[in-house]
């Protein structure tokens, strides 16, 4: 097959690209949730110690 | 280990012939998806790739049948915890199931493979037969290897019937690879094996591979 | 303990990954045959080779979990493995476009490492339920150690009867994968996957370190409810 033209070989490029970067941000997205979750449970623990 | 392994085999084969569970219904299973084939690809007959593509697939769905139950008489009778609870070697109960599914496999291909001849396949089984034999003998190692390995692995899970072909299919694939391209110059009209050496020897590997790793790695599994 | 280290790695891998992208896009020449949409290669290949070792990682870790009954060697496999997993959810889309673009499907069959990767990649998606299946937590570690072994064992078995497969129905005309690059192209394929593995083990470590600092946190409350619980006795 002859190779795209360039404008639309670059949509395919740049869909390609897009995707590592959205998985990589998701991913990210996770673990922050994950270690913004942990931060609260730990302040949580740290305010019924300072109760008793 | 010998002794324990011949033991549990023994109960294991005693037990199919008794019940006559697994065999029967690869057996019925096999010619039951020729069926579906002969339906599904509008075909009478096959031959080449074709045919040996429906054969081996055909033949590894029975084996998900045949790894499913292998650990069905411990499970059914509560058997499985006094497993975990006897101190009998877990080499030579890999040994003694891998047998045990081989057995199985063979005596379902007795059968299904001249079936096979019978109601889908072109030029006949005749042609090539010793070398089919081979490839069905290596074949059939590697599944009953890597079919106690899984079977093992499923067996104390809460969804294993699921578990089952979902782990021992994707593993398979190189055996049907290698099984697949060494019988389809078989099954032409002139049947002459071409390649079979590269073939058997992927095989091969594949059965060294999957006995040692599974021997080295079942002390792990069904145990307390 | 995993975090030590963490913000460096996580340096160097965003500075190898943005050299990576500039040499994509201003370095390498375009290719001959298939012109601007080869450029995906740079991020498709690299992805599916650390994934590929990812996994044969998570192997080599759960070995060390069954050898030594250290259950930390089963986060660092289970981690391994969720991580490949991930990038292999990427592989398989990169390659899509990849294929649509090169010859207009949006999956072929003559690529064997992508026809590989498939069917690691079913394989691998059955790990989860496997894993969460098993309640027992020894238990559950152990079976999945067993799993990542036979499952790690197989990912090179599995490459090497495809390729032969392959290379009986598509003869290899495209041997993109790393093979005959001329040599800008080959620096920058190497700097993009320098750029990936780096990504890879930054990721592996942060999510340990989110991972370890839940554990410990889950340690801390069930130790606190049961002095609470001692003390009102």
């Amino acid at each position: 097959m002859p190779a795209l033209p360039l404008d639309e070989a670059g949509k395919y490029v740049a869909g390609a690209y897009v995707v590592f970067v959205a998985l990589i941000l998701v991913y990210v997205a996770i673990i922050g949730a994950k270690i913004a979750r942990i931060d609260r449970q730990i302040s949580e623990l740290v305010a019924s110690e300072d109760d008793e | 280990m010998i002794a324990a392994a011949r033991t549990i085999l023994g109960k294991d084969l005693r037990i199919e012939l008794r019940t006559k569970e697994s065999v029967p219904a690869m057996v019925l299973f096999s010619i039951t998806v020729y069926v579906l084939f002969h339906f599904g690809l509008d075909r009478d007959s096959l031959d080449g790739a074709l045919a040996a593509g429906v054969l081996w697939v055909t033949l590894l769905l029975a084996a998900v049948i045949g790894v499913s139950r292998l650990f069905a008489a411990e499970r059914d009778q509560g058997g499985i915890d006094g497993l975990l609870l006897s101190p009998v070697d877990r080499t030579a109960l890999f040994v003694a199931k891998a047998a045990a599914l081989f057995v199985f496999l063979t005596v379902a291909e007795v059968v299904a493979v001249p079936a096979f001849g019978l109601l889908l396949l072109g030029p006949g089984l005749g042609g090539a037969f010793p070398e089919l034999l081979a490839v069905l003998a290596l074949g059939n190692l590697g599944v009953a290897a890597v079919g106690a390995l899984v079977a093992a692995l499923a067996a104390e899970t809460r969804a294993h019937e699921l578990i089952v072909p979902l782990l021992l299919l994707p593993l398979l694939v190189p055996v049907l690879i290698a099984c697949a391209q060494a019988t389809e110059p078989l099954m032409r009209q002139d049947a002459v094996a071409e390649d079979l050496g590269r073939w058997l020897g992927l095989l091969s590997l594949y059965d060294v591979v999957f006995v040692l790793l599974s021997v080295a790695v079942f002390d792990f599994l069904l145990e307390d | 303990m995993h975090s030590k280290g963490l913000a460096p790695l996580a340096a160097a891998t965003a500075v190898t990954i943005t050299a990576a992208l500039a040499m994509v896009f201003f370095y390498a020449p375009n290719d001959a045959d298939q012109g601007f949409v080869q450029k995906i290669f740079y991020i498709h290949v690299p992805m599916a080779i650390v994934a590929l070792c990812g996994f044969v990682a998570g192997g080599v870790f759960a070995i060390q979990h069954l050898r030594s009954g250290d259950s930390s060697w089963d986060l660092r496999s289970y981690v391994a493995i969720h991580l490949s997993i991930i990038l292999g959810v990427g592989v398989l889309a990169t390659g899509s476009i990849w294929a649509r673009a090169s010859w207009g499907h949006w999956w072929v069959w003559d690529e064997p490492v992508l026809v590989s990767f498939l069917i690691v990649f079913l394989l691998y998606c059955v790990y989860y339920p496997l894993r969460f299946s098993i309640e027992d937590p020894g238990r559950q570690a152990r079976y999945s150690s067993v799993f990542a072994i036979a499952a790690g064992a197989f990912v090179p078995l599995n490459f090497t009867a495809v390729r032969m497969a392959e290379s009986f129905t598509h003869p290899r005309v495209l041997s993109q994968t790393g093979g005959d690059l001329p040599g800008d192209m080959r620096l920058t394929f190497l700097v993009s996957l320098l750029g990936v593995a780096l990504l890879f083990v930054t990721l592996w470590k942060l999510e340990l370190t989110a991972k370890h600092a839940s554990m410990q946190l889950k340690r801390l409350r069930n130790e606190r409810l049961r002095n609470r619980a001692r003390v009102a006795a």
